[in-house]
């Protein structure tokens, strides 16, 4: 028998790339699709967040005679029901998570493979959205009926959105990457990563619209990553926004995914020689 | 002289483990000042392996012999030394390098859990580029060879140890891996299941000539696969050559059996009797009396049969462990 040494050829960098990510999508929906009903009791979860806000604005909207702050009970419904898109489409492999991945020996896994980290999850959770979007129309159906929104978006508002909702998954794919980083120093990284979901909350408009903040408020939000992650994506779709608050903030959501990544970068690169990978 | 595909110069592992006492008092002395102990799990170990070599890399728990295989495959960063894969430094964990190596950790599941491993196998092609027609080649070479046909095609949750194992292992070598680091691969199954996955890394090396380093804990699969085995024990290497002569370098005795015509006599003059049954006894003797023994045996008594034997590899490997650490 000869011996065969020879390494297999490899296929072309940039198509292999997107072969990657095609394949894991399909990989993901596929495991996804394993866990319909999961899913299903998961989103359940998830929308009786906004429905609680919902709930408590078109009330206090109702008693202050149709409105708050210029923002009526059917835009209340409207920034909600697409806030329920947005939350699921910005979901991420989340700081947290790294610990499971590391405890769980999935990292040294991981590590072995001609591949960059990040692509792993990006395209992962990428798929994941197919699976989860497909389950949240019906949901979104059904709380337009009950809560009948005020939404008319134009074209270009439908276009921005669409790219909007993949930059804001971008960019808090990144910042929870580099957060989740935490845990190559310390096994006990929650309470940081309980703040920063505490900030993201009522700096990046999904507690309430960011319009019903201070105005000091509001102006520190756009000097922070927070902001393009759910209130950006959501006002482009239900918000008065002009062509060049459009443009800018799909242009802001670029800038915070060059800073997410370098940030990134310089962190895994520290945390990943701290990787001890003992026991697994 | 070819360049080895492995050269460790020097390398070392310092882990910084925290530590404390037991006790409230010691929790709250931790709380202000926090104590860390240095373990040095490897340390200063130097070897290189060749082309093609099979190496068996043995020591207890904890000798350092799984973090010497992570640091090659570029999952560690040593804390000293040099090391050289395929002319890789592992710790850059080049593209390059990784497309030429793989790791497989026994009881380690690397394949998608959910999803038949056909699926996993499809993710692997793209992360590694491989070219469809090489990868399903690759693919039905390998699930012939360890016979996983009908298992591919189940979630992988539904497969028991030893079959995991398998499909392991096909997915660790779609890319036609040059260097194997093979960490106990047969650990927790059962003989025949063993067996089988010695007989397939011993065809794997032949067919493609691959490098293995493989640890475990099995003498039957170092004995099986490896001429060459490296002992390492509290991170510091005690022996670097041929599995036959490990005896040779760590045996204390060798044992002599005999069978004579008057199989009554007592032989507890010549050594220990370790075994006596009839006409045959076996007596175990100091390894530098085994001639002088044999001699006497053969001048006072009427002998039909006598061997000489090497303790088995275990007995020898156990006195290799039972070395104090150096201080």
């Amino acid at each position: 028998m000869s011996v065969d040494v020879a390494r297999l050829p490899e296929a072309g960098r940039w198509r292999s790339l997107y072969d990657f990510y095609v394949t894991t999508m399909r990989t993901a929906i596929t495991s996804q699709l394993q866990y319909r009903v999961t899913n299903y009791f998961y989103m359940l979860g998830m929308i009786a967040e906004p429905v609680v806000y919902l709930v408590v604005w078109t009330t206090i909207a109702d008693q202050e005679g149709g409105a708050v702050n210029g923002i009526t009970s059917g835009e209340f419904a409207a920034y909600y029901i697409v806030w329920t898109l947005v939350r699921n489409m910005n979901i991420v492999f989340g700081a947290p998570f790294w610990e499971w991945r590391i405890r769980e020996g999935r990292l040294a896994g991981d590590l072995l493979k001609p591949m960059y980290i990040l692509h792993y999850d990006l395209a992962y959770f990428a798929g994941w959205k197919f699976v989860v979007v497909a389950m949240w129309l019906p949901i979104a159906f059904g709380l337009s009926a009950v809560f009948h929104p005020t939404l008319s978006p134009s074209a270009l508002e439908i276009v921005v959105f669409i790219f909007a909702i993949w930059g804001a998954y971008l960019v808090r794919s990144m910042f929870q990457g580099t957060v989740g980083m935490l845990n190559f120093w310390t096994t006990r990284g929650a309470a940081v990563f309980d703040l920063y979901m505490a900030v993201e909350m009522l700096l990046s408009g999904r507690l309430v619209p960011l319009q019903l903040m201070p105005g000091w408020v509001q102006t520190l939000a756009n000097f922070l990553p927070f902001k393009w992650t759910f209130g950006f994506p959501i006002e482009s779709l239900v918000g008065n926004l002009s062509t060049q608050q459009l443009l800018l903030g799909l242009c802001a959501q670029a800038l915070w995914i060059v800073i997410g990544l370098l940030l990134f970068k310089v962190t895994w690169s520290a945390a990943i020689k701290r990787f001890v990978s003992v026991g697994n | 002289m070819p360049d080895p595909v492995v050269h460790v110069a020097e390398l070392t592992k310092i882990y910084k483990v925290p530590e404390r006492e037991a006790g409230l008092r010691a929790a709250a002395k931790a709380l202000v000042r926090r104590k860390t102990r240095d373990v040095r799990a490897v340390e200063g170990i130097s070897f290189d392996v060749g082309a093609g070599e099979v190496v068996g890399f043995l020591g207890p728990n904890g000798a350092g012999k799984t973090t010497s295989l992570k640091m090659l495959a570029g999952l560690l960063y040593p804390t000293g030394g040099n090391a050289l894969v395929l002319g890789y430094v592992p710790s850059r964990r080049e593209r390059d390098y990784l497309r030429q190596m793989t790791m497989v950790m026994g009881n380690r599941n690397q394949l998608q859990w959910d999803i038949p491993a056909l699926d996993s196998f499809e993710l692997n092609r793209a992360i590694y580029r491989l070219q469809r027609a090489d990868y399903l080649a690759m693919r039905d070479e390998l699930i012939e060879l360890l016979d996983v046909g009908d298992l591919v095609r189940k979630p992988v949750r539904n497969l028991s140890l030893g079959e995991r194992m398998k499909v392991e292992i096909v997915g660790a070598l779609l890319h036609r891996p040059q260097v194997l680091f093979l960490d106990e691969p047969t650990i927790g199954l059962d003989v025949t299941m063993q067996k089988r996955i010695r007989t397939f890394i011993a065809e794997y090396n032949k067919r493609h000539g691959a490098t293995v380093l493989l640890t475990s804990h099995y003498m039957a699969d170092v004995e099986a696969l490896c001429k060459r085995v490296i002992v390492i024990h509290h991170g510091r290497i005690l022996f670097d050559g041929a599995l036959a002569s490990l005896a040779d370098e760590f045996a204390a005795y060798k044992t002599i059996g005999v069978v004579l015509q008057n199989g009554g006599a007592p032989l507890d003059a010549y050594g220990e009797v370790v075994h006596h049954e009839g006409d045959r006894v076996s007596i175990r003797v100091p390894k530098a009396d085994t001639s002088r023994v044999a001699a006497r045996l053969l001048a006072d008594h009427e002998v039909v049969d006598l061997t000489i034997e090497e303790p088995p590899i275990e007995d020898v490997i156990e006195s290799v462990f039972a070395q104090p650490a150096a201080v």
